[in-house]
């Protein structure tokens, strides 16, 4: 545990004095800034409407899965994460940008998968190679949902 | 069913009392088998009151269909040898009743560990000269529920030390490794969230205690290898095969993890 926040504590010095550059096979390259990614994956504004329907659906984000949020007419809202009303509060865009994207970056022992990642994956099943959970513009509208939970 | 159903009501018509008492009986044991270890929760413990209702009688428990099964079997000759487990190993009652609790373990011939499937299956294609069952079979799924029901009540002790130790420590490993797409490990769920809900259904410790389990969702009993692939595949990765060094390996240290508590063979969950 020190190790890891030894490990996290460098990544956050490093992150501070230079940019890093991930870039994946089949998803787009983005930088991190200190805590998070400043730049739209896509450059199309996300739109929330759908965006709250992402972090619903079981078969997308199932944000539901883990997190409470104000999203009422969905019954059973899991209790793994904390909730999601009043996250746009907490955290700056750019900040959950990264969270959504790779909450790994932030918290190496974290169950929240990486929704935007298509790489370094153990006994990955067949049909999800090369794929990340979400696409590009499902994290901006998700993102954009998230940003109107003050 | 049909069966079991008229000797149930068979019992209650012919020794009324008898299986009044059976049934008191059958209750005190329901409650002692899900008796907590210290800080170790049996699946019994986060299951709903309908559900451990239905493992507490056993009149009720369809798992004792496949405890039927195997008890059937137990006494039925097989083989070119023409022998039946009774033959070499009488009453289950007595001779089973550790096997339960010491699954799975170190087997010098093979070197490395056996649970208790392979362990019936051995017996069958070296002693008997019979076919291996096929995993998931009723018949080997009745005769792991029945073998393993001997020991209910028991407490789990496997052992982890000696020619166990690296079989050991690479169960451990893969409980603690991430995969698949959604990248977790068993630790993350069984562990860091035991108690909490993941959308409607509430995260268990993993226990293995109750296996061969009957499950609701599956409407049938099923191994623990069968389960392990279940959450394999829900954080979608690619499963081992059942019987497979790596699920055997994650076995004994799941098993491990729940020392102490009382075997439920079989036990109902959802």
């Amino acid at each position: 545990m020190k190790m890891h926040r030894l490990i996290g504590a460098a990544a956050i010095v490093a992150a501070s004095i230079s940019l890093t550059l991930v870039a994946n096979a089949g998803t787009v390259s983005y930088q991190i800034v200190d805590d998070g990614i400043p730049k739209s994956l896509t450059g199309t504004a996300g739109n929330a409407q759908a965006g709250r329907k992402v972090a619903y659906n079981r078969k997308t984000g199932n944000c539901l899965a883990c997190h409470k949020a104000p999203i009422p007419e969905q019954q059973f809202h899991g209790e793994i994460g904390p909730d999601l009303k009043g996250v746009a509060s907490r955290y700056s865009e750019a900040e959950l940008r990264l969270r959504i994207v790779d909450s790994k970056k932030t918290n190496s022992d974290t169950i929240m998968p990486a929704f935007y990642r298509d790489t370094g994956f153990t006994r990955l099943q067949k049909k999800w190679v090369g794929k990340s959970i979400l696409k590009a513009q499902e994290v901006e509208d998700l993102l954009a949902y998230l940003m109107t939970l003050k | 069913m049909k069966m079991r159903q008229l000797l149930l009501a068979l019992t209650f018509a012919t020794t009324g009392t008898l299986a009044v008492t059976g049934l008191g009986l059958g209750l005190v044991i329901g409650q002692t088998t899900a008796a907590k270890a210290e800080g170790i929760r049996s699946g019994y413990s986060y299951a709903t009151k309908e559900t451990q209702g239905l493992q507490d009688d056993d009149m009720s428990n369809p798992g004792y269909l496949w405890v039927d099964t195997g008890e059937d079997l137990w006494s039925k000759a097989e083989g070119d040898a023409g022998k039946s487990c009774n033959d070499c190993h009488g009453d289950a009652a007595e001779s089973m009743k550790k096997a339960g609790v010491s699954y799975p373990k170190y087997k010098d011939d093979i070197g490395k560990l056996q649970n208790i499937e392979q362990r019936i299956n051995q017996c069958r294609t070296d002693n008997m000269k019979a076919k291996a069952w096929k995993w998931e079979s009723s018949q080997l799924l009745g005769m792991t529920t029945y073998v393993r029901n001997q020991s209910r009540g028991l407490p789990v002790s496997v052992a982890v030390d000696g020619p166990a130790a690296p079989f050991f420590a690479k169960g451990e490993a893969f409980f603690n490794q991430r995969r698949g797409l959604l990248d977790m490990a068993c630790k993350h769920c069984h562990e860091d969230n035991a108690g909490n809900k993941i959308r409607a259904n509430v995260l268990s410790e993993g226990q293995i205690n109750g296996f061969p389990v009957y499950r609701l969702k599956w409407g049938k009993v099923g191994s623990t290898h069968r389960r392990f692939r279940g959450c394999n595949k829900q954080v979608r990765a690619k499963p081992f095969k059942n019987g497979s060094d790596e699920y055997v390996n994650l076995e004994l240290y799941v098993a491990w993890r729940g020392r102490g508590l009382g075997v439920e063979t079989p036990a109902v969950r959802n």
